[in-house]
This record gives structure tokens, C-alpha cells and sequence, in this order.
């Protein structure tokens, strides 16, 4: 019942070093971090906890002055062995020494029957006490979501198009049953539908294709076609004063085990991958693991850029960083602080461009596996060149006039020209294709920032 | 390379804050950055890859596009010299050795006035220096006739810059076309220096029996003030005697005239707009557009008839004048365009509209597409406000549907 939606713009980063389809188990890490600086809407994260108290799965962390109902828990069990504040005491960290075995608060469990004639406060009360309630992202602004709020609809997106990105029909294999109850659920929570978005060229896994109770919608088309606000867009597009809530696969088959097992069960599998890993593979782990593990032994060599999330939207958080919240990947990649010889001009077909300006010649073999460092490639500018954020951006949005408005901090024309259907995700690639390298993720989220304290 | 880039290691801290030099950094920068790209990488948040093309290479590209019309425009230049002067059996090397002579000091001077205020600017404001002036200073001279003054060139140039570029804060935020604006200053600062045989370089030899420095352009506008004559013919006959054919279409096509520096030959713009469509970097649909919109007004004309200019075949609109260098090299700039994609179409068709008009009923101006492009780069944001209007009023209407 489903749309099919096509789109044409954009452009797939092929990246090499993606994971191969291969879950390995090996010891947990040590330490396990929440940032509340993950969660972009809370203004005054306050910790619950001291230093050398012991906690469990499920037992709250810290809450925000805005949504204090709103608890963010602990993924394992063990002993806060560090918080970390940052200027003028702003919570940055809170680090757990994780126990051996996770021992696991518990919440209340549900049969799949009882479920249905929960009341709806009652399904909200489990969801925001138990941690994962910050799983679910409301727009515009992709901020944590209020629950005094009916959304008008729930976006899934079931596919993810991002360089190197993990393959969801191994993330979420086997978690039918979990995936279903999580979307009964939601669909309790909004007044319209839930939108399970999937793409049209790969093959669906049952997760998703089997959902009951969803819309079930099929895009096709490359990078940002798996991004939700290009999904949103073309289906049920966000209007000036109204919500719309999206969350990962990963959150709803959470809110399944809440439900169905009583637990909050923060563990996820994460894809390693990059072209500076020997073995890109999935590792099963839980939120917040320190990569250490992970990376240890792992890599070719040791000049390298370790990212939580993918290449175009993540955070370099360095060999003992953690993962972040929502983070399912993490990608190595060559620093590139070295200079070039007159590299402004030297041709090379191994440089990475969606243009095909004199000497990039990467566009004559579009199926080409790249290796791609941090460099800039190249120096701040003024705009100069038009049209190339049009070509990359699948909605009936206008990146450089959205951008110019937010530099003049004009917040009528920011309204006027779609600041509430994009979040940094949306115009990533407008960030990577720029000619005048722009920091347009940044940018968009001073806007985001400044309409919603106007 | 090492050496070098040790050596640039070493004299680096003069100009970095608190060194002898540090009024002097951009320049320094500049320097440094032409002969290493840059060892900077990307934030901590954000993309953390960028692509390979930065704006260096995208001027580059252009400048690579123009070099077919420059190489052509050296050889007409001399090739020009020895029919204007009753010397036609002259060799090639002798014809390319006159355009090097004759053309690369008009180069020189432009990049090197230009570059020189660019510099200057950036020490001043304390801001990097754009790569902008990279494809302005080599357009300059392709639109300059062979014959003119160095010291023309020159204040043209820094005219253009300062006026034109600079007081609006640089690359990126000029309004008009920078090329344009040198040669709209010469066009209206020394209009008698500016017509007449300046178009061919005669040097010291006397002209041929019969020489006459008319242009294509100047030609129509004469017919249509008489009775009784035709446009086609006139060009026809005209270089009868020493320089048989040279208004002829295929002639023109190829630019074997004489004219501008580099904006003669349309075959060459022609290539240096596969150039530039293949590359991305200038957009297919202003050039499209230009030549659209020009020959549908020619033929509009051609319909409505009046006088020999009005009737003169549409076809022949595209190939006299700068018709043709501007469509592609000068209104495809991109900061001075319309920016919108919508906004490329109407922007294109109503330069190449205005320029027909320009030509057909302006005999004091005959040079269309100057002034078209010009006008258009001050319109160009006013067609961005209302395509980006509709663009708002559709988010609107969603809402209240």
C-alpha cells in the first residue's frame, strides 16, 4: 500500500573497506560512555548519579531541565567511574566500568496481546523511564522528542545510503518479532501512520518487509534516498507548527525487547569499516563501547582518523573515543594532513569528485571502490559556483538560498525556504560536493539552533 | 619538491602573526597554497571527507576552455596583419610570430595589473586572495581589439577590478561581470579609440587599396539606414579585392576575421562550450539559452521585417560580433548569473533577446551582447527573488491544502 518513490539527485560516495557480511563476538570493551551532547534539544542535562555508584542496564544517567520525564539510562551495568564536565560545567560525559555480565534493571513485560490495550500513558510512562525514549528523533529540528506531543506521523527509514554504511539485513536479522511490536507500539503513539521506508534495489529483509500495521514505502535512487528527511519530503512532507517523529530500526526493536522481555537492552551491532581496516566486519556491542577494542590490531596502518558513524555526518572521536548514541558504524579513514604539490591541478583518476572539472576523472568509473582521507582539498571561499547543491539535493528545497539565510540570521526567510524539513544529514553531501567548502552542517544547525531560542 | 617545500617551511613563521613580514600573509598564502595544496583536513563534526575539486582547479577548467579561442585569436591576429596589408602569401609562423607580438603584452598587462590590485586588496582587508581574477585577467584580453593601447588595457583592468569587483567585497559578490566591465569602460571612456581599424593590428606597414576597418556588425546597421539593399550581400561583397569573402557565413563561422582578440571564431567558442559543459563548469543552460533566445528573436524579426538589418537571416545573429565568446564565456559566470536553475533559462533567453534588440535597433551600439550580459547580470537577482518566491510559495500552499 506503499509508495514507490524515484529519485535522481544525489550522489553514492563508494567508499572502500565496506564490512563484510560477518558478525564476530569478541570481549566486551571496558568502558562504556553516554554524551548527552549526542541528543541536539536538551538544554541542561543534569546527572543522577555520582562517581563510584553502581548501576545497572536501565538505570538512569542523567535528565534534562526541559523534558524531565525524559530519563537517559545506562546501556551495562557497573560502576560511574568518571563525569566529565566541560566550560562553565557543562556535562560532556558520564563513563561506566562496565561489569562482566550485564545485569539489567527491570521494567515491566508485556505478552504481545496485552500490548494492545495498554493505555497509551502507560506505554509512554515504560518508554521514558527505561532510556529509550531518546531513540525517537522529532522534526523538524531533530531534536529529542517531546511526549507531550502527537506526532502526525513516524518515519523508519529501513535502509542506509551513507558511505560505507552498514547492511540492515544484517543489523536487524532475526529481530522480526522485536520489530513488530515495536512498530504496534508507535503506531499508539501517533495520529496518523508509521512509515517503514525501504529501498527499492536491495533486498528487503523480512524485518521489514513483513511489518504489519506499517506503510510500507519503496525508494529508489542513490545517497540521500535513505536519508528520513528526503523520505519525509516526498511522502508527508513537514509543515510550518507540525511534528513528525523518526526513529532508527534499531530504537524499535529496543522498544520490541522493552516490551516483550522487561528490559532495556542496549545492544547493537557495529559495523568497523574503512579502507585503513584489515577486516571490516560487525561486532556485537552495546551503546556507547569504547572503540579501542575494536580497532586495537585491526588497522594497516596507524595514521588514521577513527569516526563514530559514517564519513559525511559522523564525529572523529580519536582511538580510545566511544561510540556515539546513535552510531552503528565506525569508519577508519587516512588523516590527510599532508600537503600536495601543486595538487589544486595534478590529475588522478584515484581523487574522489562528483565533478568532472579538469583532471578528476573519477566519474568515468562510478563502481570504483575509493580510498578517500580527511583532507580539505582545497580552502574556504567565498560562493561561487552555482547549481551543485541542486544536484544533490532530492527535495524541492533550495540549499544555497537556506544557507544565505541562516548566515544572515534572517528568520522569517529560513521558515520561508524549509529550515523545518532538513536536518544535518539532509544536506551533508552539499558539505562534501562544495567547490567553496563550506561547513554547511554547521552552519544549518547555528540556524536550526537560532529559530528555536527566537 | 622537498627543498622547495622546506624552504617555504622556513621563511613560513616571517608572515605568521607576530613575524617581520605579517602585514604580508595572504600574499604569502597565496604563493604557498598555488605551489602546495594545503595540509588542512577536516573538523572533528561534520563531513569528515571533502570532494576533490576546490576552486583553484574549477578557474582552472575555464581558463583550459578559453585556450582554443586564444590559440586561433594569436594566428587571426597576424593572420589579419598581412591580408589587411596587401601581404597575403605570408607563412604560418610568420602570422603566429606578429599575434605573440602583438597579443601577449596585452595578456601580460592585464594579469599583471589585475593580480597586482587583487593582492594589494587582500593585504588591506586581510582576506585570502580569490582565485577569481585567474579566468577574468585571461578574458580581458580575448575581448580587446588586437590594436589597442597597453595603457588602455590597464586602466581598463583596474577599473574593472576596483569598480567592478573589489568595492563589493570581492569574488563572489560582484554584480557585473568583471571582463565585461573593463570593456564596457573602454566602449564608453574612449569610444573613437574603439571603432574603426582598430579591429586589425596594421602595425607600421600601409594598409592594401580599398582597406576598409567596417565590421559585420557595422555593416548591417549602414544597410539598414538605406533603401534597396540586402544584409547577405553586402556582406558578401565587402573585402572584395583584398580580403574576398571574409563576411561570408562560413568565413564568420570560423572567425577567419577581423574582430576582437579572441571572439572571433565561433567554432572555437563552440569548443570551449563542449569544454566547459563536459567539465560542469559552466552551466548548459545559460549557453543553450543565449543562442535560443537570440535566433528566436531574429526570427521574429525576420517576420516582422522593417528594414535590410531586420531582415537579415536569423542565423547570421549567431555568428556576427561576440555573440557567440559571450553566450559562453561570459554570461555562464556563475557569481554574476542567475543562480537558481529556473532562473539560467529566463536569464540566457532574455540576454540573447536583448542582444538581437540591442543590435538591430541601437545602430549607436552595436554591440548587443555587451550590454545585454550587463543588463541581465543587474536583473539576474531580481529573476532569482521570484523563482525563489515560487519556490516559498509552494512550501505555503502545501501547508494550507
Amino acid at each position: 500500500m506503499g509508495k514507490f518513490i524515484r529519485l535522481k539527485k544525489g550522489f553514492t560516495i563508494n567508499l572502500a573497506g565496506k564490512a563484510a557480511p560477518k558478525v564476530v563476538e569478541t570481549e566486551q570493551p571496558e568502558t562504556f560512555v553516554i554524551k548527552p551532547t549526542d541528543f541536539y534539544g536538551t538544554y541542561m542535562p543534569k546527572p543522577v548519579v555520582k562517581e563510584g555508584d553502581t548501576v545497572k542496564a536501565g538505570t538512569p544517567l542523567f535528565h534534562d531541565k526541559k523534558h524531565e520525564q525524559v530519563l537517559y539510562t545506562a546501556p551495562v551495568s557497573g560502576e560511574i567511574v568518571e563525569i566529565k564536565r566541560g566550560e562553565k560545567r557543562k556535562l560532556l560525559e558520564i563513563k561506566i566500568l562496565a561489569d562482566k555480565k550485564v545485569e539489567y534493571a527491570s521494567f515491566n513485560k508485556y505478552s504481545v496481546s496485552d500490548i494492545a490495550n495498554l493505555p497509551v500513558a502507560e506505554l509512554k510512562n515504560q518508554l521514558l523511564s527505561s532510556g529509550v525514549w531518546p531513540m525517537i528523533v522529532q522534526r523538524p529540528f531533530g531534536v529529542v522528542a517531546d511526549p507531550s506531543v502527537t506526532p502526525k506521523a513516524i518515519h523508519i527509514s529501513a535502509f542506509d545510503t551513507h558511505p560505507l554504511a552498514p547492511d540492515y539485513a544484517v543489523l536487524y536479522k532475526g529481530q522480526d518479532q522485536f520489530f513488530q511490536v515495536g512498530v504496534d507500539i508507535l503506531k499508539r503513539l501517533t495520529s496518523g501512520a508509521v512509515h517503514v521506508n525501504t529501498h527499492s534495489t536491495s533486498e528487503i529483509s523480512t524485518v521489514f518487509s513483513q511489518v504489519k500495521g506499517a506503510e510500507v514505502n519503496k525508494f529508489s535512487g542513490p545517497h540521500p534516498a535513505g536519508c528520513v528527511g528526503v523520505q519525509i519530503h516526498h511522502l508527508d512532507p513537514i509543515n510550518k507548527g507540525q511534528v513528525v517523529w523518526t526513529i532508527s530500526p534499531a530504537g524499535v526493536i529496543q522498544i520490541g525487547k522493552l516490551f516483550l522481555n522487561g528490559i532495556y537492552d542496549a545492544s547493537k551491532l557495529v559495523a568497523v569499516v574503512g579502507s585503513e581496516v584489515k577486516n571490516p566486519q560487525y561486532y556485537k556491542t552495546y551503546t556507547g563501547a569504547s572503540v579501542k577494542k575494536f580497532i586495537e590490531g585491526n588497522l594497516t596502518q596507524d595514521h588514521v582518523r577513527v569516526i563514530s558513524g559514517n564519513p559525511l555526518t559522523g564525529t572523529a572521536i580519536g582511538k580510545d573515543g566511544h561510540l556515539g548514541f546513535f552510531d552503528q558504524q565506525i569508519s577508519v579513514l587516512p588523516e590527510g594532513d599532508y600537503s600536495e604539490f601543486i595538487g589544486w591541478i595534478t590529475p588522478g583518476e584515484r581523487k574522489l569528485s562528483f565533478h568532472r572539472a579538469i583532471g578528476l576523472f573519477s566519474f568515468l568509473s562510478p563502481g570504483k571502490e575509493r580510498v578517500v582521507d580527511t583532507n580539505t582539498h582545497g580552502e574556504p571561499r567565498a560562493f561561487v559556483q552555482t547549481g551543485i547543491f541542486e544536484q544533490v539535493t532530492p527535495m524541492d528545497v533550495l540549499p544555497t538560498y537556506l544557507l544565505k539565510s541562516i548566515l544572515a540570521e534572517d528568520i522569517d526567510e529560513m521558515e520561508a525556504l524549509g529550515i523545518y524539513e532538513v536536518i544535518e544529514e539532509d544536506l551533508a553531501l552539499c558539505e562534501f560536493v562544495d567547490v567553496s567548502k563550506h561547513k554547511v552542517q554547521e552552519i544549518l544547525r547555528e540556524g536550526i539552533e537560532l529559530i528555536q531560542h527566537s | 619538491m622537498e627543498f622547495l617545500k622546506h624552504q617555504i617551511e622556513k621563511i613560513k613563521p616571517h608572515f605568521e602573526k607576530g613575524g617581520k613580514w605579517e602585514k604580508h600573509y595572504y600574499s604569502f598564502e597565496a604563493l604557498e597554497t598555488f605551489l602546495f595544496a594545503p595540509a588542512t583536513t577536516n573538523g572533528i563534526k561534520g563531513s569528515q571527507i571533502r570532494d576533490a575539486i576546490d576552486l583553484k582547479r574549477l578557474m582552472m577548467t575555464v581558463i583550459i576552455a578559453m585556450v582554443p579561442c586564444l590559440l586561433f585569436g594569436i594566428w587571426n591576429v597576424g593572420h589579419q596583419h598581412f591580408l589587411a596589408t596587401g601581404q597575403a602569401a605570408a607563412g604560418f609562423g610568420d602570422k603566429i610570430w606578429v599575434g605573440i607580438v602583438q597579443v601577449l603584452p596585452i595578456v601580460i598587462v592585464s594579469y599583471g595589473v589585475g593580480l597586482g590590485i587583487e593582492f594589494v586588496f587582500a593585504t588591506f582587508r586581510r582576506h585570502p586572495v580569490n582565485e577569481g581574477f585567474l579566468v577574468t585577467g585571461m578574458l580581458i584580453p580575448l575581448v580587446m581589439p588586437p590594436d589597442i593601447p597597453l595603457w588602455q588595457v590597464g586602466l581598463a583592468t583596474a577599473f574593472a577590478v576596483i569598480i567592478g569587483k573589489e568595492a563589493f567585497g570581492g569574488t563572489g559578490m560582484n554584480v557585473m561581470n568583471v571582463a565585461l566591465t573593463a570593456r564596457a569602460f573602454l566602449y564608453f571612456a574612449y569610444p573613437t579609440d574603439i571603432s574603426g581599424s582598430v579591429w586589425t593590428y596594421l602595425g607600421d606597414a600601409k594598409a592594401v587599396a580599398g582597406y576598409s576597418g567596417a565590421t559585420p556588425l557595422s555593416i548591417a546597421a549602414d544597410a539598414a539606414t538605406t533603401t534597396g539593399v540586402d544584409v547577405v550581400t553586402k556582406l558578401n561583397e565587402f573585402g572584395a579585392g583584398w580580403n574576398e569573402g571574409v563576411f561570408s557565413f562560413s568565413n564568420m563561422f570560423m572567425g577567419i576575421m577581423p574582430g576582437c582578440i579572441g571572439e572571433t571564431s565561433t567554432l572555437m567558442c563552440l569548443i570551449g562550450a563542449l569544454i566547459l559543459i563536459a567539465t560542469g563548469a559552466g552551466s548548459w543552460k545559460v549557453i543553450v539559452s543565449v543562442f535560443v533566445g537570440a535566433y528566436a528573436m531574429g526570427l521574429l524579426l525576420n517576420v516582422i521585417g522593417g528594414n535590410a538589418f531586420v531582415e537579415m537571416p536569423a542565423h547570421y545573429h549567431l555568428v556576427i560580433g561576440g555573440l557567440a565568446f559571450g553566450a559562453v564565456f561570459m554570461a555562464t559566470d556563475p557569481v554574476t548569473a542567475s543562480q537558481t536553475e529556473t532562473g539560467k533559462w529566463i536569464y540566457g533567453i532574455l540576454i540573447g533577446v536583448f542582444t538581437v534588440l540591442i543590435r538591430v535597433f541601437n545602430p549607436a551600439y552595436p554591440e548587443g551582447i555587451m550590454l545585454a550580459i550587463l543588463l541581465m547580470n543587474v536583473f539576474a537577482p531580481l529573476i532569482d527573488y521570484f523563482v525563489v518566491s515560487a519556490n516559498k510559495k509552494r512550501r505555503l500552499q502545501r501547508a494550507t491544502v
